[in-house]
């Protein structure tokens, strides 16, 4: 299993997101902002969080229209996987590849903590680690984490099985408690919380380490 | 030439900012206040001959996340 992270100016996740892969099993190349094609094999993409190009303009926005982003929605259209963690999840608002938008926390405040986490009923591979409704307990550190997306939009991507995660005592306004959502074909994950600040005992929990590990076991096995 | 492009949230789009400028100018006594909406001004310095509809495809393409904002814009 090969995955790519990429690295944009003003990432700071994307080390810790290649570590979190390594540690999974997968084999981990770094990619930088301005080339335009993904490394041959490339099974996975992996967007870290951070404040990509200065969150300048809005967060993820300019990161959305760089050379490296052209080739990841070429990616995700022939069916590879993405993972985007916090800013990355923002870049794959601004990309369409994921719908709605992600907009200033409700309570104005940048927040950096721990929060219950319910997985949701949903079939893709990035949740093989987690049984549904399971709660786990994972960081988050965003300002702009208040995921919305027009009532119609909320009503589909909860019927169809699409919710990966809800906060247990939502803490920036997202809509429906919404903490990450999957694409429709489940090869693309947005999240905002950092499951790859959750590896081991000593980051105070390590939940986020079964995402990694569900989601690797489970592309080896295909 | 030059164009502004006005960006603001939809209506019915909540605005965490615009709400906090409110509660803020009550609290310095300033009554009646009833609504903030805080948006962006983006001030373009374009060649000669650029068409509304460029500048349109710029909104549409980067200035704004139609997802949540709406758009306008003045060429002088």
């Amino acid at each position: 299993m090969r995955a790519a992270v990429i690295t944009f100016p003003g990432s700071n996740c994307d080390r810790d997101l290649a570590v979190g892969l390594q540690m999974a099993g997968a084999e981990v190349v770094r990619v930088w902002h301005k080339d335009s094609t993904l490394p041959d094999g490339v099974d996975l993409v992996g967007i870290p969080g951070g404040f990509s190009y200065g969150d300048y303009l809005r967060c993820g926005a300019i990161a959305a229209n760089s050379p490296i982003c052209a080739a990841v929605k070429t990616h995700a259209e022939r069916g590879g996987y993405v993972f985007g963690v916090c800013n990355g999840f923002q870049v794959l608002t601004e990309t369409r590849l994921l719908p709605g938008a992600l907009m200033r926390n409700a309570g104005l405040k940048y927040i950096c903590r721990t929060v219950g986490l319910e997985v949701a009923e949903n079939a893709s591979d990035f949740l093989h680690g987690y049984d549904a409704g399971q709660v786990i307990q994972i960081p988050i550190a965003h300002h702009d984490g208040n995921y919305t997306a027009a009532p119609d939009e909320l009503d589909r991507l909860i019927g169809e099985g699409r919710v990966a995660f809800r906060y247990t005592d939502n803490p920036n306004g997202s809509a429906r408690d919404i903490a990450g959502i999957t694409s429709a074909n489940g090869r693309v994950l947005g999240m905002m919380p950092h499951p790859e600040r959750a590896m081991e005992p000593a980051h105070g929990s390590s939940d986020g380490a079964r995402l990694f590990a569900g989601l690797i076991g489970s592309m080896a096995q295909a | 030439m030059k164009a502004r492009v006005h960006v603001m949230l939809k209506n019915g789009v909540l605005d965490p900012q615009g709400e906090a400028v409110r509660h803020a100018l009550g609290a310095l006594g300033f009554e009646g206040v009833n609504g903030v909406r805080q948006g962006k001004v983006i001030e373009l310095d374009l060649a000669d001959g650029t068409s509304e509809a460029q500048v349109t495809e710029m909104c549409e393409k980067l200035l704004a996340n139609t997802v949540i904002e709406g758009y306008t814009v003045e060429l002088s």
